[in-house]
């Protein structure tokens, strides 16, 4: 059964890429791919597709290869029995009390270093397990709609169903090397994704960026592992974990600094869950990773993907509550990337980014849990966070297609009448996303903060004092985008006029996500923040002796709890002064405090600031390596050098042979000469 | 006096004996018969050629004429053969040259017998006077087959130049065999040998006029300044002729000077033959790359594989005399093929000489575009062929010798020369063919593909050669 969970998605991923393959032959059947030629031989094709199924294409560039609703339904199908697997691991192992390990096959034996796949499947995964294929699922099922008009959709669904199948594996990995093929595996489904309009430059750019800024975190991330094998000479979890509590006290010795061990481990290791969960400093990929297509934003960088950094110190918190130090750095970057995040997302114009900038800072909020010990509530908000997250996505998804993929806000508004479902789904999932009483984000969010509150950790107020102000934030900019997309007069009356409800393989997904955002809290709650933690996670997660955060965040004073649920109030007011009842005050504010709202535009600046740092640098390096040392160094001396001297040499000797007589006579007196005065001096005379 | 009336002995002369005098009655048949008689005076050449390579082959041991200023033995015998194979070859490569009506010259043939009967003299000589008259007899033939073709402007000129520069190598050598004299008083190798033990300027300026002499023959670097004019304006049989035996003879004379004369001088003559060696490559290498015409390219690599030559003479060992055996017989080989290519360059209206004439070759005329490739990497230097195995040898010598930077720059220099023997192989394979040229004669076939099978499978039983020039060169020690 778990494997099933596991390799059902490889299956649909590969029937599905030799769906796309075939495609791709029938298109180009001369080998030539070119945009302009599609070839001959794919006409019949393409015929006995629209016969075979008989779906439309409106609007269709060109037709969809072959096979390509099969590929569609086939993957879909794979993946809901993939959830309803999980669903059912999730009750037999987190409520049942079972566990399960599956060595799969050897991998690698190299004197001490032993790797083998294998999976690993205890409460921790199985909630990791249910996220994936829950959302994984319902975004299979939306693509359907979303991508229609797409003639690539094989490959989108193959693309769709590896990830799921990486991120799978990741989340089962038995050891840091099998989660390193996952992290790995989704880092190059997320790059193949967002560049899937490979014939978009921005998305090309996106998903490059994507891509190198991950790299920047994965150097970190295998070091760590370097580390841990250093130290204690295996990979798999079950041996570090044991050696874990002996590790403690050792150091490193480097460049005369002894530093702590663990520390160093858990911060290495650390920084690849900040590129992977697009932390500060390293989150400038995320906002720009918008540029892929919908479904890849809720489902990617949204649920699951970006979540991974949040799972991976949460499956090492036996590391992580050994090393105070990097508990507080995690603390740090959390919260600082939940304030940062959430302000950036105040002034933005694009629906994805905000939702994006949401994502980045909602995942700080778990590293804040994280860092204060209380694993399990940071599980808890990734849980509900899945939900009510991807849920916004693909409602985004839906305002898109409705205003015929127009994704600037100021050029909406008045939706709420043209498509009222997607108004109502996208309320409750910025309810949730708010912290609204009773709804799954109320529950999760206020426990973090309640932790945040009682960490012992000298950072733990900051993480507090951060998070508290970005719960604000995060109501304004969130019924922000609300007011200005679905409320007020319309700014586009063409499209406005033109917006309609979405196909029902759309609507079907909002809804099951919107019934988990409302459902994923309160059923919960004593699991990943109550008292039935320790039952429920058992050895999956690991607390050390003196940590009491679960037990102690139930008796905080009660401003503390009242807190946030005040805070999004007040956000709410604000934005419906802001946008509803006065709209001209934004307006004047952004003029009047023009240079904070440039800055917070221009999203501090990052970009600018990297693009400076490292980008113009690097290219300056490879520029000069490319013109001065390759071009003129290397083929100025090398190759081209020599060639070209040869013939200087040559045309200087050929000039020499004037065919006149008296200078051949003369060469030859001036070589005995030569030679004469060269015995002379030589010889010194004798 | 009794002594005086006696006959001379002359076995060790025989074979020149037989290619004067029957040059001369070639002439008398010539003379008599006029123009008509050319074939039948070039058949008799060639049959005299080869009478004289086996009377020469019959010899054995060392045998002196003259009170030792003629000599035949192996060293002699080895060259001799390689000499009058490159004669009798030459006559054949001419004989569609000679066959036009207004080129029917009895006395090419006949000169060539003369010159080579000059050759085997400066080949077989131990003293200067010996050397100076077969140096002689083959420069003023040689003189007159350049401007053979007399209704040709280029033809004479080449001819006139020849001379000129040719009369000042002669005085040259002459002034040089003097200051010998008068500084060892002798001219016999031997007696030189015996008088220059400790060397002194005034011989070293004698040396160095007699080796300007020499380096001329051969055509080295910077005496070679005559050989692409010359090579491009005498007709293309007699540049065939240049190109082989006259070569083989001045290079045994050199080899024979440095080694017997001037063992006591070795210093300063090694001096001379590293730095004209290596000119000759680098230049041989260098300004072939600038020609269009292949004879003059032709010329170019004559230079540079003269260059390689020196080489092995400046080891100065019996290794290095040896592989100059072995170097300048597989030179021979080569070049005889490269110009029964060159002779079958004609199309209706005429020969062609241009490189770019050779264009698609591959394609119109398959079996010699293949052969002409062979001997063209066999130039190069292309493992396996012949060449390789040429320049192998003398390179061998020179780092025995202790010449490192000698073969080093010999090595690079076969780089730059390996450009134009490749490009020729790629015009005549890659390029679109040009206009095809006139079918390829009998004898010039049996020519390119006797030395083209011989490069070609040189590499699978090469001991004759080898231990016939190992032989030869143990003969000078």
């Amino acid at each position: 059964m778990y494997q099933a969970i596991v390799f059902l998605p490889l299956l649909g991923c590969i029937l599905a890429g030799l769906i796309s393959l075939a495609g791709a032959r029938a298109r180009f059947p001369g080998g030539e791919p070119s945009e302009f030629d599609h070839g001959h031989g794919g006409h019949e094709s393409h015929a006995a597709a629209h016969d075979a199924h008989g779906h439309d294409d409106h609007g269709a560039h060109e037709p969809a290869a072959a096979g390509s609703r099969f590929a569609e339904l086939a993957t879909t199908a794979l993946l809901f029995i993939s959830m309803l697997l999980s669903w059912l691991a999730f009750v037999k192992v987190g409520l049942g009390q079972e566990e399960f390990r599956a060595p799969i096959l050897q991998f690698i034996t190299v004197g001490d270093l032993k790797v083998d796949w294998g999976l690993r499947v205890d409460t921790l995964t199985t909630v990791m397990l249910v996220v994936v294929t829950s959302i994984s699922a319902f975004v299979h099922l939306y693509s359907i709609g979303y991508m229609e008009e797409d003639p690539y959709r094989p490959r989108f669904f193959s693309y769709l169903s590896l990830f799921t199948f990486s991120m799978l594996m990741l989340v089962t990995a038995d050891s840091l090397v099998q989660l390193f093929f996952g992290w790995e595996g989704v880092g190059l489904m997320s790059y193949l994704l967002i560049g899937f309009w490979y014939h978009k430059p921005e998305a090309n750019a996106a998903a490059i960026k994507a891509f190198l800024v991950n790299r920047v975190g994965d150097f970190g991330f295998s070091l760590g592992i370097f580390a841990v094998f250093y130290l204690t000479g295996a990979v798999d979890f079950d041996t570090i974990f044991a050696q874990a509590p002996a590790l403690s006290g050792k150091t490193f010795h480097f460049l005369s600094w002894d530093l702590d061990a663990l520390t160093v481990v858990c911060l290495l290791l650390f920084m690849g869950a900040m590129g992977k969960s697009a932390q500060f400093l390293l989150h400038t990929w995320l906002p720009d990773a918008m540029e892929g297509p919908t479904p890849v934003s809720a489902l990617i960088h949204a649920a699951t993907m970006v979540t991974a950094g949040v799972f991976m110190v949460a499956r090492l918190s036996p590391l992580f509550e050994l090393a105070p130090i990097a508990q507080s750095v995690v603390i740090f970057i959390g919260a600082s990337t939940a304030l940062f995040a959430a302000t950036v997302g105040l002034v933005q114009n694009d629906i994805k980014r905000i939702v994006a900038y949401s994502t980045c800072s909602q995942l700080g909020y778990m590293f804040v849990a994280m860092g204060v010990g209380a694993y399990s509530v940071g599980m808890f908000h990734l849980f509900t966070h899945a939900f009510f997250k991807a849920l916004l996505f693909l409602g985004c998804g839906a305002v898109i297609i409705a205003m015929h993929h127009e994704q600037d806000i100021r050029r909406m508004g008045g939706l709420k009448s043209r498509i009222p479902f997607t108004y109502w789904m996208m309320f409750i999932g910025t309810l949730a996303l708010t912290g609204f009483p009773f709804t799954a984000g109320y529950f999760s969010k206020d426990a973090i903060i309640e932790a945040a509150f009682v960490g012992h950790n000298p950072m733990a107020i900051y993480g507090f004092v951060c998070t508290v102000i970005a719960a604000g934030l995060t109501s304004f900019y969130s019924w922000r985008l609300m007011f200005k997309t679905f409320h007020g007069e319309p700014h586009d009356h063409h499209h406005h006029e033109a917006a309609h409800e979405p196909h029902i393989t759309m609507l079907v997904p909002l809804g099951a996500l919107a019934t988990g955002a409302i459902l994923a809290g309160m059923p919960f709650k004593e699991l990943f923040a109550g008292h039935g933690v320790a039952e429920f996670f058992r050895g999956s997660l690991t607390f050390a002796a003196g940590n009491k955060v679960l037990e102690e965040m139930h008796h905080v004073p009660v401003w503390v709890a009242l807190t946030p649920t005040v805070m999004m109030a007040l956000g709410l007011l604000v934005a419906w002064q802001f946008y509803i009842r006065r709209p001209d005050i934004p307006a004047a504010l952004a003029r009047q405090y023009k240079p904070l709202y440039t800055f917070l535009l221009n999203k501090w600046y990052f970009d600018e600031l990297y693009d400076f740092l490292f980008v113009k640098p690097a290219m300056w390096i490879g520029r000069t390596l490319w013109k001065r040392g390759d071009g003129w160094l290397i083929d100025g001396f090398g190759p081209d050098g020599v060639s070209a001297r040869v013939l200087d040499v040559t045309r200087n000797v050929v000039r020499l042979q004037t065919g006149y007589l008296y200078h051949y006579a003369f060469a030859m007196l001036i070589g005995v000469a030569a030679f004469i005065t060269w015995f002379m001096f030589a010889s010194g005379g004798h | 006096m009794n002594q005086a009336l006696q006959f001379p002995a002359l076995q060790a002369l025989y074979p020149e004996i037989l290619l004067v005098v029957g040059a001369m009655a070639l002439l008398m048949l010539g003379v008599f018969r006029g123009d008509r008689s050319t074939g039948a005076v070039n058949g008799f050449a060639v049959l005299l050629l080869v009478a004289a390579g086996i009377l020469v082959c019959l010899q054995d041991g060392t045998a002196s004429a003259f009170h030792g200023s003629f000599v035949s033995d192996p060293f002699a015998r080895f060259l001799k053969v390689v000499a009058l194979i490159g004669s009798a070859v030459t006559i054949v490569l001419a004989t569609e040259f000679l066959s036009a009506p207004h080129r029917q010259r009895y006395e090419f043939a006949i000169l060539i017998m003369l010159a080579t009967a000059g050759m085997m003299v400066l080949i077989s000589a131990t003293d200067l006077i010996a050397l100076y008259l077969g140096l002689e007899l083959m420069s003023l033939s040689l003189y007159v087959i350049a401007a053979l073709d007399r209704d040709s402007l280029r033809s004479t000129e080449a001819g006139l130049k020849y001379f000129v520069l040719g009369a000042l190598s002669s005085g040259m050598l002459l002034y040089g065999s003097s200051l010998v004299y008068g500084f060892t008083g002798t001219v016999e190798f031997a007696g030189i040998a015996k008088a220059a033990q400790n060397g002194g300027l005034g011989l070293t300026f004698g040396l160095v006029f007699l080796f300007a002499g020499l380096c001329f023959k051969v055509s080295a670097v910077p005496f070679h300044m005559w050989t692409p004019d010359v090579y491009e304006g005498a007709p293309t049989p007699v540049t065939a002729f240049f190109a082989s035996a006259p070569k083989v003879a001045a290079m045994s004379v050199f080899v024979r000077a440095s080694m017997t004369a001037f063992p006591g001088i070795a210093e300063q003559w090694q001096q001379i033959i590293v730095f004209v060696s290596i000119a000759s490559m680098v230049l041989g290498g260098f300004a072939g790359i600038g020609q269009t015409n292949i004879k003059r390219l032709m010329a170019y690599s004559s230079i540079g594989n003269m260059g390689y030559a020196l080489i092995g003479l400046a080891a100065g060992s019996p290794d290095g005399v040896q592989s100059v055996l072995i170097y300048v017989s597989l030179y021979v080989a080569m070049t005889l093929g490269m110009f029964a290519c060159i002779i079958a360059m004609r199309r209706a209206d005429g020969p062609v000489e241009k490189i770019a004439d050779l264009a698609g070759l591959a394609r119109t005329k398959p079996a010699m575009a293949f052969f002409l490739a062979m001997l063209l990497f066999s130039l190069a230097g292309v493992p396996p062929l012949a060449g390789f195995f040429g320049k192998f040898y003398v390179f061998l010598a020179a780092m025995k010798a202790g010449l490192y930077t000698l073969a080093i720059l010999g090595v690079l220099a076969s780089v730059v020369a390996a450009y134009y023997y490749l490009a020729i192989v790629k015009i005549m394979y890659f390029d679109e063919p040009a206009t095809p040229f006139e079918p390829m004669r009998g004898e010039l076939k049996t020519v390119l593909a006797v030395s083209g099978l011989f490069v070609l499978l040189f590499f699978v039983y090469p001991a004759p050669l080898v231990e016939a020039a190992a032989a030869a060169a143990k003969s000078l020690f």
